[in-house]
């Protein structure tokens, strides 16, 4: 008897109000079916989101992150996600010299119009993240209080 | 006491002896340019030539960061998990130095002054101290400033003393060595005619600590403290080495309905270390902060616990970026003249 | 040495500075000294010994007084003076920059500008160790390189010392002193100390002048300069950023250019 139940991803997405959220109520009001195993947690802004929070997010379990917002001249804020856009890709560079897996945080620009592009990015983001498995390494060091925890 | 021989082999298998046994065994093993203590497997991992560990080995009785209790809420039952001691395993320390286990003295007065603090007791109680006397120092060093000493055997449980011929001498000072000897009986040898204070290095006595303890008392106001601290950049580097500063913050880890209660290390040179929740801080200029530091190992503490705070290891002068050598300044106040 | 002792002593006898901020001999290298009177300026010294980056204390108000301070900067001092200046955190009237060159020549700065000429002519180069140290890890899987910092860092116990001695680190209350929220753990544990280091690294980005201070600080020895200098060297690629010649429009997280290009974004 096969026992081995297939390995779900937690995925956490950061997305901001007026383009990526819209987006995804237009996915949902649309009837299309897609992948649930992911949070939205909703910003006003990319602009806003810290990268702080998606260190947090693997630190707290999460096995892959989406950050989506308005596409580049279309911020409800103007230039909120533009200012997004650098910061990615600095931290993203960082997390990679880190040897973070930079290929579990899926960024995109999703309007609110697009409510199918929304549907699909989840559910690649969640094939993509099956395929790389759970986030072990991360996890284990941070469940790490000792170092010597960490050596034995 | 007592005092045996043990030869260079006898050393070594008596080692494996306690590596075999359920005892974690910590020692200084080199990491590149720097000395650390670490848990060691094999006896080729300690290091050999070296004078100082950067860092102290107080961790294992006062860790960087350690529960102190986790609790866990659940519809209206709470339940709380209080710090076992019986998770605490079996410790030997190898190879550690005189002022090293001397430095866990003014630690234990610390935590037990007017608490008897039962984390600590918890682990230094599954402490064993093997020091191995010094052999050579260097400019920082100034134990025998401050009643320590290359072959001080205070604090120590055994105390081993290198030979030229490989083997030691070795002093059995405490129950808990000679609970340690009986892991390897037949390694300790009939004792022989050796003089100690022929093997150990010479430290040459810097100030003297009784005008120091007398100068500091009428020394609040003095204006050496301005000028020793202006390039102090009031990082913890000092503290987090030093193995008798025992400064420390509680902490919470809360997440939602579950968390635990942290204690770590904190040190007095942090500028916010003593801010009020008023806004109000009482040494708000880093010469206060400086001052706060000598007079508590030099002044405070004899005052209170009836020990010095200091064993002379030097690890703080040799850790600061900025070079505030504590003998230099210790030597400047002790040899000022009354005004 | 003399034109440098001769130039201090001038300074403070004819009290156009209450100090001067340079380098005296220490245990066993040069440290920062500070010289309020005329008779000790015979103990500055300058060589290639003297690495701490004095520019730090220029941003400490109860260190400089109310009159005028002057600072004997190396090079990698001047590029955090300019860095500094640009943040509004020096005033030029306050300060009297001194450098001096190989040729043991005293320059006297007339103020910020003229700095930001002078080093146009030195270029920042990395140590060749510490390029080394880049690619080889840069060539490591990304699963080396985590184990490499995990290792690293777990040794980290969250001394501050690498806050302390970067000059371009003077908030008067840090990111890991808040707690509403709490960014970064207060106590040192292996992926913490990663958190704090990528936060430090982050909020350097486009400051770090690459003094490489920070390391030298550190009392472990962990190699935390590799993050400043990797994440100097992609900003210079990827957006032009020059330690010492700060772009006048702004620093790089707190602009944009609608072209801004990247290759990750879906």
């Amino acid at each position: 008897m096969d026992n081995i139940t297939e390995f779900e991803p937690k995925i956490v997405a950061f997305v901001c109000n007026w383009c990526t959220y819209a987006g995804a109520d237009l996915t949902g009001t649309s009837r299309l079916k897609y992948a649930t195993n992911f949070k939205i947690i909703r910003f006003p802004c990319t602009g806003r989101i810290d990268y702080m929070l998606l260190l947090k997010a693997f630190a707290e379990g999460a096995d892959g992150i989406i950050v989506s917002g308005c596409h580049p001249n279309d911020c409800h804020y103007t230039s909120g996600n533009f200012h997004a856009r650098r910061r990615w890709v600095v931290f993203r560079g960082l997390l990679d010299f880190f040897g973070i897996d930079v290929r579990r945080i899926c960024f995109s620009w999703v309007s609110a119009a697009e409510g199918g592009k929304w549907a699909d990015l989840v559910n690649s983001t969640v094939a993509e993240i099956r395929e790389l498995g759970a986030y072990k390494e991360y996890q284990k060091v941070a469940g790490y209080l000792e170092k010597e925890e960490c050596n034995e | 006491m007592e005092k045996r021989y043990i030869s260079k082999e006898g050393l070594n298998k008596w080692f494996n002896q306690i590596i075999q046994s359920d005892k974690r065994l910590f020692a200084p093993v080199q990491k590149g340019e720097k000395v650390e203590f670490k848990r060691v497997k094999s006896f080729e991992e300690v290091a050999s030539d070296y004078i100082q560990t950067t860092q102290s080995i107080k961790r294992v009785a006062f860790p960087r960061a350690e529960v102190l209790f986790s609790y866990k809420k659940e519809e209206k039952e709470t339940t709380l998990q209080d710090f076992n001691p019986d998770t605490v395993p079996e410790t030997v320390l190898w190879k550690i130095h005189p002022c090293d286990a001397a430095g866990f003295i003014p630690l234990t007065g610390i935590f037990n002054w007017d608490y008897k603090d039962k984390l600590y007791n918890a682990r230094l109680a599954k402490t064993t101290m093997v020091s191995f006397s010094c052999q050579k120092s260097d400019n920082s060093c100034f134990c025998t400033s401050v009643n320590g000493g290359p072959g001080n055997t205070a604090g120590s449980d055994i105390q081993i003393t290198l030979l030229p011929d490989g083997g030691a001498l070795a002093e059995i000072l405490t129950p808990k060595g000679e609970a340690l000897v009986t892991l390897a009986p037949e390694c300790f040898e009939a004792e022989r005619e050796i003089k100690k204070e022929d093997y150990l290095a010479d430290v040459p006595v810097r100030f003297n600590v009784k005008e120091l303890t007398g100068k500091l008392a009428s020394s609040f106001d003095s204006p050496v403290w301005k000028q020793q601290s202006e390039r102090c950049l009031g990082c913890g580097a000092c503290a987090f080495v030093c193995p008798t500063c025992a400064c420390f913050d509680i902490q919470e880890d809360a997440k939602g309905s579950t968390g635990r209660r942290i204690r770590c290390w904190d040190s007095c040179g942090f500028s916010m270390f003593t801010l009020h929740t008023s806004g109000h801080n009482p040494r708000q200029q880093q010469s206060q902060r400086w001052r706060q530091r000598i007079l508590h190992k030099f002044s405070y503490m004899p005052e209170r616990i009836h020990e010095l705070g200091c064993t002379g290891c030097g690890r703080c002068s040799r850790a600061c970026p900025v070079d505030m050598n504590i003998l230099e300044h210790l030597t400047s106040i002790a040899q000022q003249s009354h005004e | 040495m003399n034109k440098l002792i001769e130039k201090a002593t001038s300074l403070l006898q004819e009290g156009v500075v209450t100090k001067v901020i340079g380098y005296e001999e220490g245990t066993e290298k040069p440290r920062p000294f500070f010289c309020e009177k005329a008779e000790d300026t015979s103990k500055l010294i300058y060589n290639s010994r003297c690495i701490n980056n004095l520019a730090v204390y220029l941003t400490k108000p109860e260190l400089l007084g109310t009159g005028k301070v002057a600072v004997v900067a190396t090079l990698p001092t001047l590029r955090s003076i300019v860095q500094l200046a640009f943040e509004n955190q020096l005033k030029e009237d306050k300060l009297v920059i001194l450098t001096v060159t190989d040729s043991e020549e005293v320059i006297e700065f007339a103020g910020f500008a003229e700095i930001e000429t002078y080093l146009k002519d030195f270029k920042l180069k990395i140590d060749q160790k510490e390029q080394d140290l880049i690619d080889k890890l840069e060539g490591m899987s990304k699963e080396e390189r985590w184990t490499f910092w995990v290792e690293e860092l777990s040794q980290c116990f969250k001394c501050y010392a690498c806050r302390a001695a970067c000059p371009m680190c003077y908030c008067t209350r840090c990111v890991v002193e808040v707690n509403c929220p709490q960014w970064v753990q207060p106590w040192a544990s292996p992926l913490g100390n990663i958190e704090w280091q990528i936060n430090r690294a982050m909020h350097l980005a486009g400051r770090c002048t690459g003094c490489g201070s920070c390391a030298e600080a550190c009392p472990v020895g962990i190699p935390i300069d590799l993050l400043t200098r990797k994440m100097m060297e992609d900003l210079g690629e990827e957006f032009g950023v020059v330690p010492g010649q700060p772009n006048k429009n702004g620093n790089v997280l707190s602009t944009f250019k609608p072209e801004d290009k990247e290759n990750f974004i879906r």
